[in-house]
């Protein structure tokens, strides 16, 4: 009974000393953005890599999501006669929940794990420390980067993979199986709202990217620098940007929709 | 990969992300019709507001017009009061009248406006007096019943 209790407190220990490691390093990636935001093709460097390199999956995923959610939606809907409604229905779901939450977790998995990898590796062969005693900061040099590259991408990937999203929806509705084009368009903007809607799915998704890249630079810059080290430092990365993602989205969504 | 070609990658990549939340603030959601200008103020009381929500909208002649902004109970006239903007474009006179309907006949609420002939308008904040209630169709059916009820009573002793 006492050893349950002691392994239940260390655990709570480790929880929060992990916690406040994390907030102290988020603090000190802060306090090193200006310094590496005046070598701004670091950072340009890095949206490349995981902006620009994500672009595939997240557009084809976007896609098939949205012909998907086409067929589904006219499958339940055209019970009821009212298949117009599925351009409402698919722009709503992605603008809201799918978009931010899948682009979310595919740039996790995409990019927050190649992210974690490089900078493990680069610990585990003492290039971090190497820097160090050239007086380079490794958290100007390597970590910032890093992170803004991936704060930055998160909502443009966001924004491209609803509207791929929608227009896999359109392809499926208008062009397969006949919606009325005008009636698609026109419920859809009758129903969705611009400040409701939309602004509060930017707002999701840059929290997201906040998370998943903070969350990735910290785990390669924490891992024990070993080859075992690396893959679990990836394995972790991949777990817990996935769960931020749904609880944080869970969260969210409770204070943004509550149906007023 | 040399720096211009770098740049010219992510710029591409920005610009396709500004282009995208462009197609979902312009085609998807629609932000130029239906934003509320300059809204100002009016309210009304209703005996019966049923599933009147904050938000839900106010047309009039069928053209949305406002959004409901606040609605609650007024605890000396024992009525809702039910507070609204109305876009600054639009003017409604004095004797309008405010009903509560029903857009179909499963669908949403909404506050309708109805223009009387007064020549002065209603200035923001000002309370709209001529007003019905939503029909609780409960009510109507159980009226609607004992009608029934009361005619078949009535037959028989003919």
């Amino acid at each position: 009974m006492g050893n349950l209790f002691r392994r239940l407190g260390s655990l709570a220990i480790n929880g929060v000393w992990q916690l406040g490691f994390i907030a102290r390093f988020f603090w000190l990636i802060l306090r090193y953005s200006g310094q590496s935001f005046t070598r701004l093709h670091l950072t340009m460097r890095e949206l490349y890599f995981s902006g620009v390199m994500s672009l595939l999956i997240i557009l084809v995923s976007g896609l098939f999501v949205g012909l998907v959610l086409g067929l589904q939606g006219y499958e339940i809907l055209q019970r009821y006669g009212s298949s117009e409604a599925m351009g409402t229905m698919v722009a709503l779901s992605l603008l809201r929940e799918l978009g931010p939450v899948v682009a979310g977790l595919l740039f996790a998995s995409r990019a927050g794990s190649a992210v974690t990898a490089e900078i493990g590796l680069m610990k585990v062969t003492e290039q971090l420390k190497a820097m160090d005693m050239m007086a380079v900061s490794p958290i100007a040099r390597v970590v910032a980067p890093r992170f803004w590259g991936g704060v930055v991408s998160m909502p443009i990937l966001t924004a491209l993979f609803s509207m791929m999203g929608i227009f896999g929806g359109w392809l499926i509705g208008v062009v397969f199986i006949g919606v009325d084009d005008g009636a698609f368009w026109s419920q859809m903007q009758a129903a969705v709202d611009f400040r409701y809607d939309v602004v509060n799915g930017v707002i999701k998704s840059c929290v997201f990217g906040v998370a998943v890249a903070l969350i990735a630079v910290f785990e390669g810059y924490d891992c024990v620098p070993t080859a075992e080290g690396v893959s679990r430092a990836i394995t972790r990365t991949v777990v817990s940007s996935a769960l931020a993602i749904l609880a944080l989205d869970f969260v969210m969504t409770s204070f943004m929709f509550r149906g007023l | 990969m040399s720096r211009t070609t770098l740049d010219l990658w992510v710029g591409v990549f920005v610009a396709m992300g500004i282009a995208a939340l462009l197609f979902l603030a312009l085609k998807v959601g629609s932000i130029s019709g239906s934003e509320i200008q300059s809204p100002y103020t009016l309210r009304a009381h209703f005996d019966n507001i049923g599933g009147l929500k904050v938000r839900a909208p106010v047309k009039s002649a069928g053209v949305l017009v406002g959004r409901v902004t606040e609605i609650r109970y007024d605890n000396e006239r024992y009525q809702a009061e039910v507070v609204f903007s109305v876009d600054g474009r639009y003017t409604f006179p004095t004797d309008t009248f405010a009903n509560i309907l029903t857009s179909g006949l499963l669908g949403e609420q909404y506050l309708g406006l109805d223009p009387g002939g007064e020549e002065e308008n209603l200035k923001p904040g000002a309370l709209i007096k001529k007003t019905q209630s939503a029909v609780v169709l409960e009510k109507l059916i159980s009226q609607f019943m004992f009608n029934k009820a009361a005619e078949g009573d009535a037959e028989p002793a003919k």
